[in-house]
């Protein structure tokens, strides 16, 4: 069992990953030649590792500090502002590099969750179609299409639970769906 | 000098023969060195760079006799392979870098070669021009054409010598069927077909023929959210026709044959060596993945070059390799760093010498490490104009991991990251190897006594 000062190392350690690891995939969108699929993998099978530690470190040192009030119990994914306040008393807070346009951000074209109710854009009547970007009220930024995704023959879209989309800068970096990394292709 | 055998990897005194490229510390970025490859004499050594360029080297036949000069090679053709595109339907640039070149065996007097970018190969062919015919009746020298009515007399035109002109020129281009990046094209034994893969798919072309293609291994799931590995590499067995390997990111090879059944999903051997425990960590994974796979000349072996090592594998053999090298494995407590600065993503390449007796590899600070087999030896050399003088033997370089650095030693931390050596090439049948630091070429040469 490991000590509380190395749990809490671990977790910073962990913590420091996820947001450096966030920053590299939102930084992975403007690359030339479009997203990288097998950078993107390993990026999200660290991020996977590291959300696992972060839980797992974060549970250890909670188990050592008993004392501990219970609004400090481990953040789960459907956590809210208050638990975040108690748990920054024990811990440095997190360093989330650009946290607010990457939780702002909607993850367009991959994120189908936001678009459910808007039509498959691809189809549309060549009197409504446009090729420039639409405004959107969630800024997403300039240099992302806002056509989403053209699936293969076979595909289907799959609608994700409302609540993983969204990382407010408050919650914890686990909440992100890792898994939505991939289906942008 | 072909042909000559290749002493113990101990006995060997490398000198630096030429340094190619441009001596400013700026780099443009289209200039980088993105492929490097032999072709099967030896001869002809093509690189291809970010900027969609290939260049091809000569080898100096004159200076074959003489055994200092024999690496001297000198600008043979330069051609525009690729040019960026792009694909308006998924709103994305396709990058013009060349990511691989591979050569056909030679069949008569031309040479013809496949290159690739991300979505596109192509085959060229580089034919050499040294005759011109000169003499038309309606056409001046100059290719004026002269008034028929000063034509009194025919003449048959005659071939005349002329400067050599080296042509390169597209025969086939091969498109339209990789959605994911193409990270590999090998050249079959049968010499008439190839494959080319992406992250996902291996497709089977026949060199004639660029319309149709056959899929042969397809590991995208159904549910791509449960996507767990890509292909990083394949080729093509060199003696047999059926056989292939492709590598995973998961730091598995599998080997295929294509009389099993038309789809190879199936593999007929998977390479696999279990995770030592003991090195468990975040980067794990990312540094088990595989970034280059080679057969060796004979076909027996293969060769995977993970982040941290080469291994050797017997093909007989699926358990573990038989031969483990490490390239740098003072880098395994620096992870995190190099996971910061992006480094852990570097793809390096691996090569074999000409009789597999030796394998060689790329590192950092523009240093690169060569193994000898057969006499458990190894060294890493280093990759400098500055360092070394045109014929001088270069000296063996040591990274010191920690402790008391002696002098000449190198510490861990001072190591320049920037400085890599991704690609290199040995010399199919003499001791003369090329390495590609960012964006200049080093050629070296065993001294032979």
């Amino acid at each position: 069992m490991m000590s509380a000062t190395s749990a809490m190392e671990v977790n910073a350690e962990a913590r420091r990953i996820l947001a450096v690891s966030i920053s590299k995939l939102y930084a992975s969108r403007t690359q030339r030649g479009g997203l990288r699929l097998h950078r993107s993998l390993l990026l999200s099978l660290v991020m996977r590792s590291a959300r696992d530690i972060y839980h797992s470190s974060s549970r250890e040192s909670e188990g050592q500090s008993g004392a501990q009030p219970a609004a400090e119990e481990p953040m789960d994914t459907s956590s809210s502002p208050g638990n975040h306040a108690g748990v920054s008393q024990a811990e440095p807070q997190p360093e989330l590099i650009s946290p607010e346009p990457a939780a702002e951000e909607p993850r367009s074209p991959e994120e189908p969750c936001e678009s459910e109710t808007i039509e498959d854009k691809e189809n549309l009547s060549p009197a409504r179609q446009s090729r420039k970007r639409r405004g959107k009220a969630s800024v997403a930024p300039d240099f992302l299409p806002s056509k989403r995704a053209r699936l293969e023959p076979g595909e289907e879209r799959h609608a994700a639970p409302l609540g993983s989309c969204r990382v407010r800068a408050g919650e914890s970096l686990a909440v992100l769906s890792l898994n939505r990394v991939i289906p942008a292709f | 000098i072909s042909g000559a055998v290749q002493g113990a990897g101990g006995d060997m005194q490398w000198c630096l023969s030429q340094a190619k490229g441009s001596l400013d510390d700026d780099v443009t970025e289209a200039d980088i060195i993105s492929t490097l490859e032999f072709n099967h004499t030896g001869e002809l050594l093509a690189t291809g760079d970010k900027g969609g360029r290939i260049v091809i080297f000569q080898q100096e036949i004159e200076n074959k006799r003489q055994p200092q000069y024999r690496s001297e090679y000198n600008v043979y053709s330069t051609f525009q392979s690729h040019e960026p595109e792009f694909d308006y339907l998924k709103s994305l640039e396709i990058e013009e870098k060349i990511n691989k070149i591979r050569w056909i065996p030679q069949k008569n007097a031309a040479h013809f070669l496949l290159s690739t970018n991300d979505k596109t190969i192509k085959l060229w062919k580089i034919s050499e021009r040294d005759k011109r015919p000169e003499g038309y009746n309606l056409k001046e020298e100059d290719g004026r054409y002269r008034d028929p009515s000063t034509v009194t007399s025919l003449r048959v035109p005659v071939f005349r010598p002329m400067d050599l002109m080296v042509e390169a020129s597209p025969r086939k281009v091969f498109a339209n069927a990789h959605t994911y990046h193409i990270n590999s094209v090998s050249v079959n034994s049968d010499n008439e077909t190839y494959l080319s893969a992406d992250d996902l798919r291996i497709n089977l072309w026949h060199l004639e023929i660029t319309d149709r293609s056959f899929n042969i291994v397809d590991i995208k799931p159904a549910n791509m959210e449960e996507l767990t590995e890509v292909i990083t590499a394949a080729e093509f067995h060199p003696h047999q026709c059926n056989t292939f390997v492709y590598s995973s990111s998961k730091g598995t090879i599998r080997m295929c044959d294509m009389r099993a059944s038309a789809l190879c999903d199936k593999h007929s051997k998977m390479f696999e060596e279990p995770e030592d425990p003991s090195n468990r960590s975040f980067f794990s994974e990312i540094i088990s993945s595989i970034s280059d796979v080679k057969f060796s000349h004979s076909g027996r072996y293969m060769m995977t070059r993970d982040y941290l090592s080469v291994k050797i594998w017997d093909l007989n053999m699926e358990s573990k390799p038989v031969e483990t090298y490490q390239v740098h494995e003072y880098l395994r407590s620096k992870l995190c760093s190099l996971y910061e600065n992006d480094c852990i993503f570097d793809k390096f390449e691996c090569c074999w010498n000409g009789n597999d007796s030796m394998v060689m590899t790329g590192s950092y600070n523009n240093f690169f490490r060569m193994f000898d087999r057969d006499h458990r030896w190894d060294v890493t050399l280093e990759a400098s104009r500055e360092n070394s003088k045109p014929f001088q033997v270069i000296k063996p370089r040591k990274v010191c991991a920690g402790g008391k650095r002696k002098k000449d030693e190198i510490s861990v931390d001072s190591l320049d990251f920037n400085k890599k050596i991704l690609h290199t090439a040995w010399h199919p049948q003499d001791s003369i190897i090329v390495v590609a630091t960012t964006n200049n070429l080093y050629i070296f040469q065993d001294k032979m006594n």
